[in-house]
This record gives C-alpha cells, sequence and structure tokens, in this order.
C-alpha cells in the first residue's frame, strides 16, 4: 500500500555517538505523504536523539538523511544547520518544551512565520506597504493556526502563563507556522490527562488530513499511538527492533520484551 | 506578623550591643572621665528597628507579588497601566518632546551641557540595549564602539582636516563594521565566555589607541577637534553647546524610532526569540549567524555615531574616557532600566547620570550610594524600572467576524 506513495523522508543506517555511547545505531526509516508514523520505545531508547539528527540540532557519526520534497529535487540534510532544514519543509516540537516563554502566545506562533518572509532591517525601519501587509499576513496567519489548535482564546498572553496542554498545542501551532511538509512531533502527550490526550490525537488527524501534512511522532506510551498511527517504528538502545503496522507491533514478541522489560503496564 | 515583629527586635538588640562600644561609651583622655551617652542607645534601637521592619515588609510585599507572577495573575502597578493608554502616552511623549526643545533657552550652558552627556548615554543605552535587552547577547566592552566613533572622527579631522557631518556616517559604519568584527568569533559563545570575550576586547581598544602613537597620539590624546559645523556659521561656545545638544535630541528621537520600529518587527522578534531560546529559535528557522550579527552591528553603529558627537562636544578624547567603567555603566542603565525596554532605558540613562552629576556634594559617597542602589534594584526589580510591555497585535481571525458581529 505504501509502495505507490510518494517517499517524504528516508532515512538510512543513521547513527550518532556520544563519545562511548552509541545512542542511535543504523536505525533506517521511512515517513511518506499522508502517514501519521510513530517511532516508539522505552526511556532512553535514541527517539529524541534521531529526532535530533534529522533535524539538524546533532550531526550524525554516519547514515543518510534525504528529503524529497514533492516536485523537487532529493536533499541530504545531514550536517544542514537547523534553520535550513525547517526552510526545507521539516518541523518539529520539543519533549523538553521550548518555547518562547516571555513572548505572548501570538508572538510565539509569528516567529514561526520567518523563514517564509523577508523584510530586512532596512525596510523595517522604512516600514513601507509592503512590510506592513507582510506584518499583517503573518498576525492573520498565525492567528488562524492559533483556531486551528484551539488556543485563540490565549493569543495575548504570556506562553510561560498557559497550561500545560495548551503549551503542547501552542508548539505544535509554531511550528506549523513554517509551512512543513512533514512534522515531526517529539511526546506530544507527555503530561497530558486523558481528556487533553484524546483532544490531541483528534489535532494530529486533522492536521495530517486537512493541511496534507505527513507526521512523525515519538511516543513513549503505546496505547495512543496504536490509535492513530501507521507504520509504528520500535526503538530499544538505539537499534530499530521491529517496524509494522499496528497489529504487527502488538503481537511482536520482541516489542512486548521490550517494554515489559522497561515497565510491567505497557 | 509577631514573628517579623519578634525577627526586627532581635535584629535591634543586636545593633544595640555591636554599636554600643562606639556610640554609648566615650573616653575622654584629657579630663580622664567617661562619658555614658545612654540616649544614643535608644536611636539604635528605634533607627534599627524600624529599618529592620520596613526591610522584611517590603521583602514579604516582593514575595506576594512574585507568587501572583506566577499564578498568572497579572498585577499592573499604576506606571505600567498608564503606559498601556496609548493617548496618555502619546500626550507624555508630546509634552517631554517640547521640555526637550526648550530646555537650552530655560537652563545655562552649564545644564546643557550636562544633558548632552545623558542624551549620549540614552544613545548609548537604547544600542547596547539591541543587543543585551533584546537579543541577550551580554556585552562588557560596548564602549569600545563608542570609542571607534569617536577616534575616527578625531582621527579623520586631525590627519585629514574632515568634517563632523561627512564623518558621523562613517563613524557609525566604521562601529558597525568593528561590530561584525567581533560578532564572528562569538557566536558560539555564550553567558560567561560572552562576557569574558567582549571585556576583553574593550580593553584591547583602549590598549591599542594607548600604544599607536603614530595613529592615535597616544595616551596623550587628541585635542583641538571641531566642533559641528553650521555651513561655515562661526559659533560661540554656548551656541555651540546649544547646536550639540540639539543634534543629540535629534539623534535620540531618531534611535527611539528605529529600535522601536525594529523591536516590533520580524528582525526585532528573531531577536527577543534568540534571547529566549538559541535551540528552538534555529529549529523555527531563524538564522542564528545572521541574527545575532545584525543586532551586534546594529548596536555598534549606534555607539560609532554618538561617538563622533561625543568627540565634537568635549573636542579632545584620550584612551582614559574609554575604559570598562563606561561599559559598566551603559550596562548598568540597560539593567537598571529594564532589558528591552526603551522607556526604561532612558530612564535609567537619566538617573545613573545626572544623580552623581546632581550629588557632586556627596561625591566620596557616590560608588557607595550606586552599589546599595543596585544591590536593592536586584533584590526588589530584578526585571528593571519598566518591565517589558507586552505587544498586542490587531487581527481579524475567521471566527471572530460571526461570533461578534
Ligand atoms: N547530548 C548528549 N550527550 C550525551 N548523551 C546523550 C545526549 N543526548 C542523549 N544522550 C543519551 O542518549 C541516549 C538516548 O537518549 P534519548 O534520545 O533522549 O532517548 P529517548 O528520547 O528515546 O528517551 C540516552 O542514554 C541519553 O543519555
Ligand atoms: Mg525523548
Amino acid at each position: 500500500m505504501t509502495e505507490n506513495k510518494h517517499k517524504l523522508l528516508e532515512v538510512k543506517g543513521l547513527t550518532m555517538d556520544f563519545g562511548g555511547l552509541r545512542a542511535v545505531d543504523s536505525v533506517s526509516l521511512a515517513v511518506h505523504e499522508g502517514e501519521i508514523a510513530a517511532l516508539i520505545g522505552p526511556n532512553g531508547a535514541g527517539k529524541t536523539t534521531f529526532f535530533n539528527c534529522v533535524t539538524g540540532i546533532y550531526t550524525p557519526t554516519s547514515g543518510d538523511i534525504l528529503l524529497h520534497p514533492k516536485g523537487l529535487e532529493t536533499r541530504r540534510l545531514n550536517g544542514l544547520k537547523p534553520n535550513k532544514v525547517t526552510e526545507m519543509g521539516l518541523a518539529r516540537t520539543f519533549q523538553n518544551i521550548r518555547l518562547f516563554s516571555s513572548m505572548t502566545v501570538l508572538e510565539n506562533v509569528m516567529i514561526g512565520r520567518h523563514c517564509r518572509t523577508r523584510s530586512g532591517i532596512f525596510r523595517s525601519i522604512i516600514r513601507n506597504r509592503g512590510v506592513r501587509e507582510e506584518e499583517q499576513e503573518i498576525v492573520e496567519t498565525s492567528y488562524r493556526l492559533l483556531e486551528k489548535v484551539g488556543l485563540e482564546k490565549f493569543v495575548n498572553e504570556f506562553a510561560r502563563n498557559l497550561p500545560y496542554g495548551a503549551q503542547r498545542r501552542l508548539e505544535i501551532a509554531r511550528a506549523l507556522a513554517t509551512d512543513p511538509f512533514l512534522l515531526l512531533l517529539d511526546e506530544p502527550a507527555a503530561g497530558m490527562n486523558p481528556y487533553e490526550t484524546s483532544e490531541l490525537d483528534q489535532l494530529i488527524c486533522r492536521i495530517s488530513e486537512e493541511e496534507q501534512i505527513a507526521i512523525l511522532l515519538i511516543e513513549h506510551d503505546m496505547k495512543l499511538v496504536m490509535k492513530i498511527s501507521n507504520p509504528i517504528y520500535v526503538m530499544e538502545y538505539g537499534k530499530k527492533i521491529a517496524q509494522g503496522s499496528p497489529l504487527d507491533i502488538r503481537d511482536n514478541p520482541k516489542v512486548i520484551e521490550a517494554y515489559l522489560g522497561e515497565e510491567v503496564d505497557a | 506578623m509577631l514573628q517579623d515583629f519578634k525577627q526586627s527586635l532581635v535584629v535591634s538588640l543586636w545593633f544595640v550591643f555591636l554599636t554600643f562600644p562606639l556610640l554609648v561609651v566615650r573616653v575622654n583622655t584629657i579630663e580622664n572621665v567617661v562619658v555614658w551617652r545612654w540616649s544614643n542607645i535608644l536611636w539604635v534601637a528605634i533607627g534599627s528597628f524600624v529599618l529592620s521592619y520596613f526591610w522584611r515588609f517590603l521583602l514579604l510585599r516582593r514575595n506576594r507579588r512574585q507568587k501572583q507572577a506566577e499564578e498568572g495573575i497579572a498585577s499592573y502597578g499604576p506606571l505600567q497601566a498608564a503606559l498601556d493608554n496609548i493617548l496618555l502616552r502619546n500626550r507624555a511623549m508630546a509634552v517631554l518632546l517640547v521640555l526637550a526643545l526648550i530646555f537650552p533657552l530655560i537652563f545655562d550652558t552649564y545644564q546643557t551641557n550636562i544633558m548632552v552627556t545623558a542624551l549620549i548615554f540614552v544613545v548609548l543605552g537604547l544600542g547596547l540595549n539591541i543587543g543585551v535587552g533584546l537579543a541577550g547577547l551580554l556585552d562588557l566592552g560596548y564602549v569600545a564602539f563608542f570609542g571607534v566613533g569617536a577616534y575616527s572622527y578625531a582621527i579623520l579631522n586631525y590627519y585629514f582636516d574632515l568634517g563632523f557631518w561627512i564623518v558621523l556616517p562613517i563613524g557609525g559604519i566604521l562601529g558597525c563594521l568593528f561590530g561584525i568584527v567581533l560578532g564572528f568569533p562569538i557566536l558560539r559563545l555564550r553567558g560567561d565566555y560572552l562576557a569574558i570575550v567582549t571585556l576583553g576586547f574593550g580593553m584591547i581598544f583602549k590598549v591599542m589607541m594607548e600604544n599607536w602613537e603614530t595613529l592615535s597620539l597616544g595616551p596623550s590624546g587628541i585635542a583641538n577637534i571641531d566642533r559641528p559645523g553650521f555651513f561655515g556659521v562661526q559659533m560661540s561656545l554656548a551656541q555651540s553647546t546649544t547646536y550639540i545638544y540639539y543634534i543629540m535630541i535629534a539623534l535620540v528621537v531618531l534611535t527611539i524610532i528605529v529600535t522601536n520600529r525594529l523591536k516590533n518587527s520580524r528582525v526585532g522578534r528573531a531577536w527577543i526569540a534568540l534571547r529566549e531560546d538559541e535551540i528552538a529559535c534555529v529549529a523555527m528557522g531563524i538564522d542564528m549567524a545572521r541574527t545575532k550579527l545584525s543586532a551586534y552591528a546594529l548596536g555598534a553603529f549606534w555607539a560609532g555615531i554618538v561617538g563622533v558627537i561625543f568627540a565634537a562636544k568635549t573636542t579632545f578624547i584620550n584612551p582614559a574616557s574609554f575604559t570598562f567603567m563606561e561599559s559598566a555603566i551603559i550596562l548598568s542603565i540597560v539593567v537598571l532600566g529594564g532589558m528591552g525596554s526603551i522607556l526604561g532605558v532612558i530612564l535609567g540613562a537619566f538617573i545613573l547620570v545626572l544623580l552623581p552629576e546632581y550629588l557632586r556634594a556627596f561625591s566620596e559617597y557616590r560608588m557607595l550610594v550606586f552599589g546599595a542602589a543596585m544591590v536593592l534594584m536586584m533584590i526588589f526589580r530584578p526585571q528593571g524600572l519598566i518591565s517589558n510591555l507586552r505587544q498586542i497585535y490587531q487581527y481579524k481571525g475567521t471566527k471572530d467576524k460571526t461570533a461578534h458581529d
């Protein structure tokens, strides 16, 4: 089924060493258009490190990260700066929330528009018509994104004053503002209560359908992922130990063992 | 409450005990008698008790405020509320501008001269505010850019006889270039390391100007720098001072407009985001190198420009005018006023420049008062005199229309 779909992100044999520690060990993975793929695994498996390599925050020790934007030529992401990766259409959120805490909610999203707008210092000083229009476009787009994630009532609130669940959704809105075609979410449901989590599920599905954005999400909790994502990749101790549909994964003995070894309730 | 009372009582008893030998017992060696000045005990006790109690009260109030802020209850003081009122703000600005314009007509040359110095520091503060306040890049060597501007005018005037108005932009551009040159090596540095390197850069500039005698005439400095010209009109000292005063007013207004526009622009938001979280900032597609360099370069630009004016005002400069002390004062202006707040920085500059000027009577205690004020400030208002106002934007939205109209 995935064969005829366009492949957006292709990671081949990605390896990342921190001194003597191999945090990610030749992991391969692909995300196709329209997919909500998931990367799961116990704590410390190397999922966040994998994200950091893909988004340019770390330069991987070896392996290839290839991005195939639709209608454009393939780009190798290894060693590119994070802002270049984002410009190419790959946006992310962080596991430990990284908002701009003393900026307002709206301004946080407006920052996401930075790489899609042009006004430089001189034009900002002159503030001619073009700049004002661009500014207004930034504000409107950002506000619409806030409406989409259901945060419009907090527009002018400082980001640090938001409840936890709202902060996570704000991170998603900020990432969406960069106009990505692939969105990487690092444990978006961490610390949320069941109600917030189910709302988040709906949001993720909506983004995937309405915006035509492919999603790769990290989740620590397996149950949540089973509902919305396909395919699922499982990591343990830096290695990929399984991949497949939720059904395959659920019955895979290696996965069961990895999760039982880590925590009893999964 | 009772607890505080008891504590203050203990404090005052301690003070009585400690100051007893000094304030109460006096041995008169001439008449060989001991004088007991018991009434002093009373003053010490009452004084220390009141102060201690007041101190406790202030701390309590601060803690309460902090808790409110954490819980997200906006606790706006009357000042902050007044600032949010745009009409009031515009009127206040108009009044201030008129006052500023008629200042030299009312006061004498001496006062005008002091005011020029204060205005110079306003521009320096606003310039440094771009780097430190907005972009979060600590700079302890900012005075070097000021020096670059001042020396570029002094040297160009001394060797090539170039006039003030020609060198004014050149000084700014040179400052800007030096900002970029310094900016490159420190792109990756943060916090303490950044502070040390910028401190070093400030020192290097001074040492260079002291030793490169062929260019800068060394520690003796360059004298007889031309005052700003006005279509070849001959001016007396008083007229010239007034002239420079108006030039400074124009520059301050320009700086305020420019920094205000930048602050609320795409570039300014990128600076603030960089200050808030560097990793999130680059992950959102902002080019860190370009953003940092632009902040440095722009800050240095203002310092360069105002350096030229400084040289023209004093007509004599030497390396001693560009020491770490000046950098520290400019930084204090930004911190005291409130990082990132334009109004705060202006207030800070006036307080830090004018107070010492008018407190010359207490000049021996000047640094003492200065230090105490800073410490108190850090305890009670770490965010500065004026904390940053939040920017409110106008938007149409999609749901709003149907819901409200
Ligand atoms: N910057 C780093 N330096 C050294 N070790 C790191 C660094 N980042 C992550 N690690 C290590 O890599 C391993 C994987 O961590 P991480 O990717 O955060 O796991 P996960 O997100 O799956 O919980 C952990 O053992 C962690 O300690
Ligand atoms: Mg993680």
